[in-house]
């Protein structure tokens, strides 16, 4: 593990100073969901403070109840020690708050300079000044060490420098905090080397960074102290430097104290000479996930265990064929298949239901029966509808089968809960009856008994022969489920495991890294 | 198919939807009342009412139907005879717009499909026989199809918007009509062909029995077979579909060719009306009548779930509402100027901002700030 | 980092020898090469096509056309399309054909049919961005009520018989070598100048780039998105206005089928001037050169006796078909 930064003690901070930024005890309520619950944050100037989590934690809600897009329902903000509530995004950058999202929140078709001035341009004569405009870019970009022509079209360069350009509009007015939601996702080695250098000297000019990644290797790299939240409650603030990754992974995880119905099923068979259903050769994507093999055999779960980002839907979305690979190839019983798009996964009998549930799953406007049956009618053809009566016995058994409230066929699937949503979305591919049934965090933010059910029901679709991956941010749930656990990290599959004496803290080390030398040849 | 599956909990005695579960949310049995104001049909049948109410009013033997010459006879049943054309390109348009599109190029195409049908049957041997007017239509609307092809191929397979991409035809469009009667007013004599839009059924206007067949043949096409909730389903979640295997492709093309087949009827009915074809007046404006009909009817030009029923009423709307206005005394040329108030009113009635408005009065600009994309 | 590269130190020669147009501009050169190419093979072809005073009169001709397509140019720029400005144009003709009639000043005739399309033009702004109606169908509303409008006034042509109106019409400026063009044209190319100014050099018009860019992203830049994208709708109307002036002077009456369909014409230069439909890039400067093409295609056929005029209308939609596709797999391949 490298640091860069060898003397700060533990508790307090490196940089002397009053916080910048703080935030104490705040709650957000969504509905009848809590998005935060009295959580803290306080930002130093000159720190790189992370802001850790996995899925649903409640970073992004914090970020923006800091930036004035969410109201808070309590707590306090201080800004500079004064009581602040920012209404819109455009006050808390007035008050030197400036955020840099994921999507890079610029204009692709203009200039460089313009998309770093637009709305304070120099003017001249009533018109925009544009030469002056250009100077003043180019001296921003060269405070922070860019090389970019300030009159070339953003939309021309790649997204690290649009990223960089963002940051330099950011920055460009007295930014005091600077926060960077996901920067990086997209980025590859060397534009996050540049993007820490940018960084580092904003940092060293006294302005606090908050650095939202799901890479632990870069948090290592670039962050003075991290605020790590789970389930919109604040865990620990800490310092990064007194904190191993086996201990932050553990702290980011957690873990949830479910009663849960023991899972009592058979281990599926050992298969040194059957034949894969599926199998994985290779498979690779620019920007989502390296060259990574993998093989499925039937009545097997293989778990898929990984932090966000780690590559594990884009692994998920290239055996479906809902992303086309670069490299490698597919092997479906045998037989080599290259998956253009979904509906050739689907007539091979591989079935995936992803983790957006809402953008990539439910069809909000149609009917339950109708979402339910969604998949096996675009396979048969708008010509061959369902006869009514086959309609009727598969949607009456699965809302049985599945316990779907309200038992309503007919019932619009976006008055429905997430649970029963995500049960319809279940019911959708078992009616397909796939050989390889792909689930991305099939129980993320549904409620314990409808986890507990679709659990027991993956389960017994092994025991049936079916093959399932089962991808989970929860690793109680995937070493519950599997009989063989993958470990992914960096884009890339990093350990493959029989589930056999597997315990969560050997897959928490995996993930942290601590073990990777022997596990894997680094290249 | 499902003997695989055996639901895990032990099987509870049948009974009515979601009646026995004391904790699942109950769909809603409302009484009749409630049940009628929720039907979204309601607003357009009431404008409808509304409208009849008026030439009551005004004339009041306006709804008078007696029978003459064996057929029926009446402002009512010129209204239906007359709604025809609007109807079957509305028709079409309804399902372009559910798959989230619009093609603005039916009264193109409908000037096509008459200047075709026209010029083939001047040109044949026997102008004045059923068998040459058959024909000509039949050659008439296979010219639409392929027109619909096309505008399926721009929007589905190059991938245009289809408003750019039916803006092509659009332009181009009579200009092709042109270039097949020459640009000459053609007239044709085949008691066949004006039949399509002066004849008599059973009573009932022909043109119009041809509009409510399709009408049929649509709602068999959409709801007896899977069509329209695969057209739903694109509409309202193009992603979602695309990963539950839903072959877009072929939908959005299906629905464009469907289109220009109903635009082809339409010119059709259009041209037997005067016995003649004008390649640069035939159908002008249909295409935003027909839109006009397909909202009036309550289908969102966002696309999603749509509903025939409505769009025959949204087309009944605006033929009745051309009828009223000289019945009423006002010049017809006014006409357009109620289009435009219709079109707004009812943009504003379906935009929640405009609803959230009216229901707290407070500023709208204040809620534009909020950032629309979100970032997790 | 590999793709930042250092700073080049170049001589004037090598910068004048290895001068290539930014990707930005290409639309519009290739539509002015399209257009030199037909008005060369005119030449070529036709006895007394390649006559300045043809060119002259092809922005004659189209002047109004030229100052539509400026207002479309600014909608479309901003994410949006303007169907109205047809009927506009019909609107403005009978608004000056009527108030003249009326014994109206010719100034105060002008101010009003001006001061009418925007408003209209305005107002059609409100509605599409404060209640999301979407500018099709908001536009679709415009077109009928101004085209109601017009039919309200008078359903029959009036003539215009204003002695500032046809002087207008009439005069003729002398230009060097025997050539003349009129105001109509004057002002036309007055419209292009300024506009091209307001979008170059102004933060109003850099901001209609922004929010044609990406409208989402303007909000987060705190720029002033409602302003813009009002904004030019009533810049669309203001020039469907003068446009709708400009054709009183060319046709000296006001009548309500005058103009029907010219809005396809303008949107159809706007795109064939290099414009993208979905926003964000483009030139007025090439919806200007749009015209052109559009006014020599016509030009073009009144030449040929053989070809007959609704060939105009097939090879506008052919070159529109091309430009379309052409910018659809240029998107395509950005993203």
């Amino acid at each position: 593990m490298k640091t860069m930064y060898e003397e700060p003690p533990v508790t307090a901070p490196r940089s002397a100073g009053e916080p910048v930024v703080e935030m104490r005890d705040i709650s957000i309520t969504f509905g009848s969901v809590r998005a935060l619950d009295n959580v803290s944050l306080r930002l130093l100037p000159g720190e790189v403070h992370a802001l850790m989590g996995e899925n649903g934690a409640g970073k992004s809600t914090l970020i923006k109840a800091l930036t004035g897009v969410y109201s808070i329902d309590s707590g306090t903000i201080l800004v500079g020690g004064e009581d602040h509530r920012f209404s819109t995004p455009a006050a808390a950058q007035a008050a030197g708050i400036s955020t840099v999202y994921q999507e890079v929140n610029l204009v692709p078709n203009l200039t460089v300079a313009e998309n770093m001035l637009l709305g304070r341009e120099p003017r001249r004569f009533g018109g925009i000044d544009v030469r002056a405009m250009n100077r003043r870019a180019r001296s921003t970009l060269e405070r922070l060490g860019l090389d970019i022509d300030p009159r070339s079209t953003l939309g021309d360069h790649p997204i690290a420098v649009q990223q960089l350009v963002a940051i330099a509009r950011a920055v460009d007015v007295e930014a005091r905090v600077l926060i960077l939601d996901e920067p990086t996702s997209s980025l590859d080695t060397d534009e996050v080397v540049k993007l820490f250098e940018v960084m580092r000297r904003l940092r060293d000019t006294g302005v606090a960074v908050v650095f939202v990644s799901h890479f632990l290797d870069q948090i290592y790299e670039i962050a003075d102290r991290m605020t790590i939240l789970r389930n919109g409650r604040l865990v620990e603030e800490r310092m990064v430097a007194a904190t191993t990754q086996l201990e932050l992974v553990k702290l980011m995880i957690g873990r949830e104290l479910e009663v849960l119905d023991r899972l009592d099923r058979q281990r599926a068979r050992t298969h040194e000479d059957a034949v894969p259903v599926l199998q994985a050769i290779g498979l690779s994507r620019k920007g989502s996930l390296e060259a990574t093999d993998l093989s499925l055999y039937d009545g097997e779960v293989v778990g898929v265990a990984g932090l966000l980002g780690s590559g594990r839907t884009e692994l998920a979305r290239l055996l479906f064929g809902a992303d086309t690979a670069d490299h490698g190839s597919l092997e479906i019983r045998s037989h080599r298949r290259r998956l253009r798009s979904p509906r050739h996964a689907i007539d091979r009998k591989v079935a995936f239901s992803s983790e957006d549930r809402k953008a990539e799953g439910v069809i909000g406007d149609l009917s339950v029966a109708d979402n339910m049956l969604l998949a096996l009618q675009a396979s048969r053809g708008w010509l061959r509808p369902i006869p009514q009566a086959t309609r009727n016995r598969l949607v009456a058994e699965y809302i049985e089968a599945l316990d779907i409230r309200p038992a309503d066929p007919q019932a619009l699937m976006r008055n429905l809960s997430g649970g029963n949503q995500q049960k319809v979305l279940l019911a959708r591919w078992l009616i397909t009856e796939p050989d390889v049934l792909i689930l991305d965090e099939p129980t993320r933010g549904i409620d314990i008994g409808a986890k507990a059910q679709i659990q027991a029901k993956v389960a017994e679709l092994a025991e049936r022969g079916m093959s399932v991956v089962f991808i989970s941010a929860e690793l109680e749930e995937v070493l519950r489920l599997s009989d063989r656990v993958v470990v992914m990290r960096d884009r890339r599959k990093i350990a493959e495991r029989r589930n056999e004496g597997v315990s969560i803290s050997d897959v928490l080390e995996i993930i942290a890294g601590e073990s990777r030398a022997e596990e894997s040849p680094h290249d | 198919m499902t003997d695989t599956l055996h639901p895990r909990n032990p099987p509870t005695p049948p009974s009515p939807p979601a009646a026995g579960r004391p904790d699942a949310v109950p769909p809603s049995r409302p009484g009749v009342a409630s049940r009628v104001l929720a039907n979204p049909l309601l607003w357009p049948v009431l404008a409808l009412v509304a409208l009849l109410v008026v030439n009551v009013s005004a004339t009041p033997s306006f709804l008078d139907v007696r029978i003459q010459d064996g057929h029926l006879y009446g402002n009512v049943v010129d209204i239906a005879r007359n709604s025809a054309p609007v109807l079957l390109v509305a028709l079409g348009m309804t399902l372009v717009i559910a798959t989230r599109g619009i093609d603005l190029s039916v009264g193109a195409i409908a000037a096509i499909a008459g200047a075709v049908a026209c010029t083939r049957i001047v040109g044949a041997g026997d102008e004045g026989a059923a068998t040459t007017a058959i024909m000509a239509c039949t050659i008439a609307l296979a010219m639409c199809v392929l027109l619909g092809l096309w505008n399926g191929f721009l929007v589905s397979v190059i991938g245009i918007q289809p408003i750019i991409a039916t803006l092509v035809l659009m332009v181009a469009g009579r200009g092709l009509a042109m270039l097949v009667t020459d640009g000459q007013i053609t007239t044709v004599h085949n008691d066949a062909f004006s039949d399509l839009a002066s004849g008599y059924v059973l009573g009932l206007p022909l043109a119009f029995l041809v509009a409510l067949a399709m009408v049929a043949v649509t709602a068999v096409l959409t709801r007896r077979t899977a069509l329209g909730m695969l057209i739903e389903a694109v509409g309202i979640n193009p992603e979602a579909s695309r990963l539950a295997g839903v072959r877009s492709r072929t939908i959005i093309w299906t629905v464009y060719v469907f289109g220009a087949v109903c635009a082809g009827l339409a010119g059709l009915i259009i041209a037997a009306n005067t016995n003649s074809v004008n390649a640069n007046s035939l159908g002008l404006w249909i295409e935003l009548d027909a839109i006009l009909a397909v909202v009036i009817g309550g289908t969102a030009l966002t696309g999603g779930r749509f509903s025939l029923l409505g769009t025959v009423v949204g087309a009944l709307f605006i033929t009745t509402l051309a009828r009223t206005i000289p019945n009423i005394g006002i010049p017809s040329e006014a006409n357009y100027l109620f289009k435009a108030v219709v079109v707004v009113a009812v943009c504003l009635i379906q935009s929640p901002r405009a609803r959230s408005v009216l229901r707290v009065r407070r500023p709208a600009p204040a809620a534009l700030t909020a950032p629309k994309g979100s970032h997790a | 980092m590999s793709t930042l590269t250092a700073p080049v130190t170049t001589s004037l020669w090598d910068r004048v020898r290895g001068f290539s147009p930014p990707a930005r501009f290409l639309p519009v050169i290739v539509t002015f090469a399209l257009f030199v190419g037909m008005f060369g093979a005119g030449g070529v072809r036709y006895d007394g096509f390649a006559d300045p005073q043809v060119f002259l009169s092809l922005l004659l001709d189209n002047s109004f056309l030229i100052v539509l397509a400026v207002g479309m140019t600014f909608v479309i720029l901003a994410g949006g399309i303007d169907l109205s400005v047809g009927s506009v144009v019909a609107l403005s003709t009978m608004i000056a054909a009527k108030t003249l009639q009326m014994g109206w000043s010719p100034y105060l005739s002008i101010v009003a049919v001006l001061a009418v399309a925007t408003l209209l033009g305005t107002l059609m702004g409100l509605l599409i961005h404060y209640f999301e109606i979407q500018p099709f169908v908001a536009t679709l509303a415009g077109l009928f009520l101004a085209r109601g409008l017009t039919y309200l006034i008078s359903v029959e042509s009036i003539p215009i018989t204003d002695a500032t109106f046809s002087e207008l019409a009439f005069k003729t400026i002398e230009l060097p070598g025997g050539y003349y063009t009129t105001w109509a044209v004057v002002i036309a190319i007055a419209t292009v100048v300024v506009a091209a100014y307001v979008l170059a050099r102004t933060r109003f018009g850099r901001t209609v780039y922004a929010v044609g860019g990406n409208e989402a992203s303007a909000l987060l830049m705190g720029l002033r998105v409602a302003w813009v994208k009002v904004g030019v709708y009533a810049i669309s109307g203001f020039c469907a206005g003068l446009g709708g002036l400009l054709f009183a002077l060319y046709t000296l009456s006001g009548y309500s089928l005058h103009a029907v369909g010219m809005e396809l014409d303008a949107i159809a230069a706007v795109v064939i001037g290099g414009t993208l439909l979905t926003g964000g890039r483009g030139y007025v400067v090439g919806s200007l050169i749009g015209v052109l093409v559009l006014g020599t295609i016509q030009t073009f056929i009144s030449f040929d006796g053989g070809l007959s005029s609704w060939w105009t209308r097939i090879a506008i939609g052919v070159l529109l078909l091309v430009f379309v596709v052409v910018q659809r797999l240029m998107t395509r391949r950005q993203t």
